[in-house]
């Protein structure tokens, strides 16, 4: 009699244990995976915010705009930040550092601002420093949603096809960048067959 | 007299305890009507909010999405800036004459199926609606056992009753 109940206790309590196991061996909930990563980098055309010195008119960005697309046969690193984010601050220098590195190799940094304002991402950029890349506006959040933004600071790795090949969530690292383009820069230059095919 | 003083004190209790509860749900609607009216909206958005069918049907979607940034809440009751702008989202892709599905699979490709609250029922997922049915399924069956034992059969109950 004893002998059949603690069958049926283990019957029941193994797959239980299995499961809250499986549960709580995901690590942190918050860190999903992208489903962007393998699949091609939705495309935008943002504004770039004026880094400078506040201009006299108010005029808060440059007025030039920066088409992901335009960059296709390049890597591309996107960074979405903000002035209140804490983490932002921490990679900032190895951003800008690794974006004046590899200008010339191919690689175009761009950050996309997130639910800031440019007059506070200056004031940010300055006290940090500069800031060797552009920094775009993103009204409404459209292009932070159409990436699955889920908090900031998040990095993407686009290769030259214009794929999603990687996304960083939290603050990156120069160690994580270089690994990473150096990754892509090694990668065969793409077909034009592939180019045409990848959107 | 007895039994409608402790219904009372049941009553005034849940009242209590309700209460702090509709306050906070007041308060989040207050903050998030007042952003949503301050911030700048594109166009297709605001004309759907002000359409009562279309924005009836972006609440509802809004309330079937995970807002990214909190932790379990909808698009529809957050307050966050990011929630905002989602809600704002789905009602220009509402505005623009997508359908459900179409605005649903769009988050889902971006966030992936954790954006939907309620889980798709297949594959693993189908763990979380078959295990419920099974559970309830498996406490009946304990109950009955229980109650079966507990009862003293008729001829037992008589020899083992005190004396009088």
């Amino acid at each position: 009699m004893s002998w059949t109940r603690a069958a049926l206790a283990m019957l029941v309590a193994i797959p239980l244990l299995a499961l809250f196991t499986f549960g709580l061996g995901r690590g942190d909930p918050r860190l999903i995976p992208s489903p962007l990563v393998g699949r091609p980098a939705p495309d935008f055309a943002l504004p770039v915010v004026a880094l400078a010195d506040p201009p006299p008119g108010g005029e808060e960005t440059t007025g030039d705009t920066i088409r992901l697309s335009d960059a296709r046969g390049d890597i591309v690193v996107l960074n979405f930040f903000a002035s209140w984010c804490a983490p932002c601050r921490v990679e900032h220098r190895g951003l800008t550092r690794m974006a004046e590195r590899y200008a010339d190799r191919g690689v175009r940094f761009y950050g996309i601002v997130y639910n800031d304002t440019p007059a506070a991402v200056r004031g940010y950029v300055r006290q940090l420093g500069g800031q060797s890349y552009p920094a775009l506006l993103d009204p409404g959040q459209l292009v932070a949603i159409d990436y699955g933004l889920v908090g900031v600071p998040e990095t993407f790795f686009i290769d030259r096809d214009g794929t999603v090949r990687r996304k960083v969530f939290s603050a990156v690292t120069e160690g994580q960048l270089i690994e990473e383009i150096e990754k892509l820069l090694a990668e065969p230059a793409a077909d034009p067959d592939a180019v045409t095919g990848a959107t | 007299m007895r039994i409608s003083a402790g219904l009372a004190a049941v009553t005034i209790a849940v009242a209590l305890i309700g209460t702090p509860a509709f306050a906070t749900a007041a308060q989040i609607r207050g903050a998030s009507a007042e952003q949503e009216d301050g911030a700048a909206r594109p166009e297709l958005a605001r004309r759907v909010a002000a359409d009562s069918a279309l924005e009836a049907r972006a609440t509802r979607l809004a309330a079937e999405l995970r807002c990214p940034v909190c932790q379990g809440l909808s698009i529809q009751d957050s307050p966050s800036p990011l929630a905002l702008q989602m809600k704002d989202l789905i009602r220009t892709q509402v505005g623009q004459g997508r359908s459900d599905a179409e605005i649903r699979g769009y988050f889902v490709s971006r966030y992936g199926e954790w954006v939907l609250l309620q889980p798709r029922a297949r594959g693993f997922n189908l763990l979380v609606y078959i295990l419920p049915a099974m559970a309830l399924v498996a406490g009946f069956a304990l109950v009955l056992l229980a109650i079966k034992k507990w009862t003293v059969p008729a001829g037992e109950r008589r020899a083992s009753l005190p004396d009088g």
